[in-house]
């Protein structure tokens, strides 16, 4: 036992066990936003939709599973900003003095402010949870549909409504899917995963990723924004899709 | 030729040391680029003044001797080539050049323009061997072994060591050189059976350097004199891992 804790603490002392860490954390938070970006876009199908995603959600196992899925990204959350601040400092120490004159040939301009983007979006995910998981607008939190369950599809198109709101969401978005573009294609070369076969493939997926996360993610706040999108409201019949309920209003 | 050039100056270890302006005159196109700073200094040397002082041994690529970060990258932003192979050529009458140390914390300035890079050489000593006697060069083809893999050696072999790739890299990493290292060696069957071992030992000493640590960016490929690809990081970063989880178990 005393062997393996000494394994595992030489590991995460070493810089590649620090990066696999990262790497790791990375590819579970990656998945999240997938999966997250696929549930937002219910909001196209309409009230009944979202909200009964959303109340399955809360539900699943009995309400443990959405704490189950809190707690992993939480932890992996933590780890990876631990880390990645750890190795951070490292690499500042690693060169004190500085090049009077130094210059770039390879490195994209989002892996060079990785740290940034970061931190910009680890203080963006403490506004969102506070926005729509918490919910400390009461106008927000007390939404309810019909059957009586959190109303959503009506807080999300409510908390997208003015500019301000909608702008910092596009901008942190735009950060994250910055921060992914490297961020992804660095997980397939720190776990070992790119080779000379694999490395096009590798390239193309972790580009592929992001342009679709960026796009989904940032639909659904631009749609609001516009107008595209409007809460036809509760009367309006569930199974209509807000997009229909728009257009129809727009004949009138 | 005449140029302007703009060269770090550092007297000892523990000067401050700064970046003094110097004028090149009269620089034959053929000369090489360090023919260009013999040039120099011998002005300077008639003029009193101390010497720029510089590495450099075999002055034809081979050795890894010479460095120098040249107009912000290590060998010049020439690819594939050395200091002592760029020529004067390459720049036109007039141009700046800066002419840098590698800089690493785990490369500390001598003097000038010379670093200490012996911090590689204790990497190598830590696991860059194969510990018994694998004989003298038998028959061709007596060890079998396939063509692939005897390329991927093959390409990693070809490091000199010139510590281009920390100089580079955006956080002096040391993950091209260790991982060339390490892939030249447990890629061909005489190194095979010490690889967990040599990459655990190899690893934790470069970390111990104060080298920084790798964030995927590539500029120590494209400062590799011998052009080595980050792949050989890749194969590190995986035969790191498989032999951290063998270590943890067994
Ligand atoms: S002096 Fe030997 S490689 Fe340049």
């Amino acid at each position: 036992m005393k062997g393996l804790i000494n394994s595992v603490s030489l590991f995460w002392q070493s810089s590649i066990g620090k990066k696999i860490v990262v790497a790791v954390t990375g590819l579970l938070l990656v998945g999240f936003l997938v999966g997250h970006m696929a549930g937002n876009l219910l909001l196209f199908a309409g009230r009944e939709a979202l909200n009964e995603y959303a109340y399955f959600l809360h539900h699943m196992l009995h309400g443990a599973g959405i704490w189950i899925a809190r707690i992993g990204l939480l932890v992996s959350l933590v780890l990876h900003v631990f880390a990645t601040i750890a190795l951070t400092a490292q690499n500042r120490a690693a060169r004190k003095e500085r090049y009077a004159h130094g210059a770039t040939q390879a490195a994209s301009r989002s892996s060079r402010m990785m740290i940034i983007s970061g931190l910009v979006i680890l203080a963006f995910i403490i506004f969102h949870i506070l926005h729509f998981t918490v919910r400390i607008d009461p106008e927000l939190a007390e939404m309810k549909d019909a059957a009586g369950h959190h109303d959503v599809y009506g807080m999300v198109i409510k908390g997208f409504g003015g500019p301000v709101v909608s702008l910092f969401y596009v901008v942190a978005i735009t950060l994250l899917c910055s921060h992914l573009s490297h961020g992804i294609a660095s997980i397939f070369q720190t776990l070992g995963l790119r080779t000379r076969k694999t490395a096009g493939a590798t390239r193309a997926l972790s580009w592929g990723i992001t342009v679709v996360l960026w796009l989904g993610f940032l639909v659904i706040p631009l749609t609001i924004l516009f107008g595209i999108v409007k809460d036809p409201g509760l009367d309006a019949g569930h199974s209509q899709s807000a997009v229909e309920a728009s257009s129809t209003s727009d004949k009138h | 030729m005449n140029l302007k050039l703009k060269v770090w100056r550092q007297a000892h270890a523990d000067d401050r040391g700064t970046i003094v302006d110097y004028d090149a005159k009269d620089i034959p196109e053929e000369a090489s680029f360090l023919e260009m700073i013999d040039i120099v200094n011998e002005q300077i040397i008639e003029d009193g003044g101390e010497p720029i002082h510089f590495d450099h041994d075999c002055r034809e690529g081979i050795c890894g001797m010479c460095s120098l970060n040249i107009n912000g990258v290590p060998h010049s932003k020439e690819r594939g080539i050395t200091t002592c192979q760029v020529h004067m050529r390459k720049f036109n009458d007039g141009d700046t050049i800066w002419i840098e140390p590698f800089r690493a914390k785990a490369f500390p300035v001598v003097k000038d323009l010379v670093v200490d890079r012996s911090a590689f050489d204790r990497i190598i000593a830590a696991g860059g061997y194969v510990e018994v006697r694998t004989g003298s060069a038998v028959d061709a083809n007596s060890v079998p072994i396939p063509k692939d893999k005897a390329d991927a050696a093959f390409d990693a072999a070809a490091c000199i060591g010139c510590g281009a790739c920390v100089a580079s890299c955006k956080n002096a990493s040391a993950m091209l050189f260790t991982g060339a290292k390490a892939a030249h060696l447990n890629l061909l069957p005489q190194g095979e059976p010490e690889k967990d071992k040599r990459v655990l030992a190899m690893v934790r000493q470069m970390d111990a350097e104060g080298f920084g640590n790798c964030t995927n960016q590539y500029e120590c490929e494209a400062a590799c004199p011998k052009e080595i690809s980050a792949d050989v990081i890749s194969k590190l970063n995986r035969d790191y891992a498989i032999a951290s989880a063998r270590e943890a178990v067994s």
